[in-house]
């Protein structure tokens, strides 16, 4: 495998979606490759602050009026 | 704080979803109050992002969201458990945005429609590797960068901007499983697509996002 290869198969890498024969490949590659591991690393850094933007506070009135509409909810159920 | 990798299958066989727990689910179902708000305070960021992506007003994206958990309230007695919950919520809210979109659509510029979905070729640039497939030059390693710096509102808004500059079809796939982190065979099963096809997007849009991550950092 060649780094170009390599790299098209990180997702597939992460993801867990490759033959048993193409992981041991993949890893072989990796072990002997600063570079793809610098861009596997960067991947999985690019992941991390994917994830931090799931961080975003609620409006404080669209909270109000859903913790209302949860209360009036539960009094129907 | 979301999950990123989640490699469990989602219910391999018929009929176990139901005896399955679904937290999110019982935070509703409980009635606690605290509870509910928790989850609603954890499914924002995601929801707007997606909502965000259908009709672009931030302030109209934070109306489907509201109107998103009405639904949920309004329906979850129906709800079969024949998805995961927060599959559930998440394909209400697309329906929700595409409704308002529909209904906004003369005002609002379609420019996703005129945006190239990137034809087939290798997601990274070929000539960042030389004529034996090797680097031409070595990515930088960024494991020791700081994570002040990773995850300053600046980087966020880099990465932000790149998502927004994604294809639709990109852009929901990554939204959908690296912000709300769910799993790619919930992403395939909401957008009706092949796991190989969503891991297509997946990785065109990452390594945009890279790039964006690249551009920003060094």
């Amino acid at each position: 495998m060649r780094c170009r290869e390599v790299v098209e198969l990180m997702t597939d890498y992460l993801e867990g979606a490759l033959s048993a024969a193409d992981r041991a490949r993949f890893e072989e590659h990796l072990a002997g490759c600063p570079g793809c591991t610098a861009y596997l690393e960067q991947l999985r850094v690019s992941l991390r602050v994917l994830g931090a933007l799931a961080a975003v506070p609620v409006p404080e009135a669209q909270r109000r009026e859903l913790l209302a509409a949860f209360r009036e909810w539960r009094t129907r159920v | 704080m979301i999950t990123i990798f989640d490699f469990r299958p989602a219910y391999p066989w018929p009929g176990v979803e139901r005896m399955v727990a679904d937290p999110d689910l019982e935070a509703v179902r409980s009635g606690d109050e605290a509870a509910f708000e928790a989850l609603v305070g954890r499914y924002h960021g995601p929801l707007l992002q997606l909502a965000t992506q259908h009709v672009r007003d931030r302030g109209v994206a934070e109306d489907v969201v509201q109107e998103t958990w009405l639904q949920v309230l309004a329906s979850l007695e129906r709800f079969q458990g024949r998805s995961t919950f927060r599959t559930w919520v998440y394909g209400i809210l697309i329906n929700v945005a595409r409704a308002r979109r529909r209904r906004e659509s003369r005002l609002l510029p379609f420019t996703s429609l005129f945006r190239r979905e990137g034809g087939n070729g290798p997601a990274e640039d070929p000539d960042r590797f030389n004529r034996d497939g090797a680097w031409t030059t070595l990515p930088a390693r960024w494991d020791g960068l700081p994570e002040s710096r990773l995850l300053s509102q600046e980087a966020l808004a880099k990465v932000s901007d790149a998502i927004a500059a994604l294809p639709e079809k990109q852009r929901e796939v990554i939204l959908l499983r690296d912000v709300a982190g769910l799993s790619s065979e919930e992403v395939a099963g909401l957008l009706g697509i092949t796991p190989a096809n969503q891991r297509v997007r997946l990785h065109r849009a990452r390594a945009a996002v890279r790039l964006a991550l690249e551009d920003y950092l060094e």
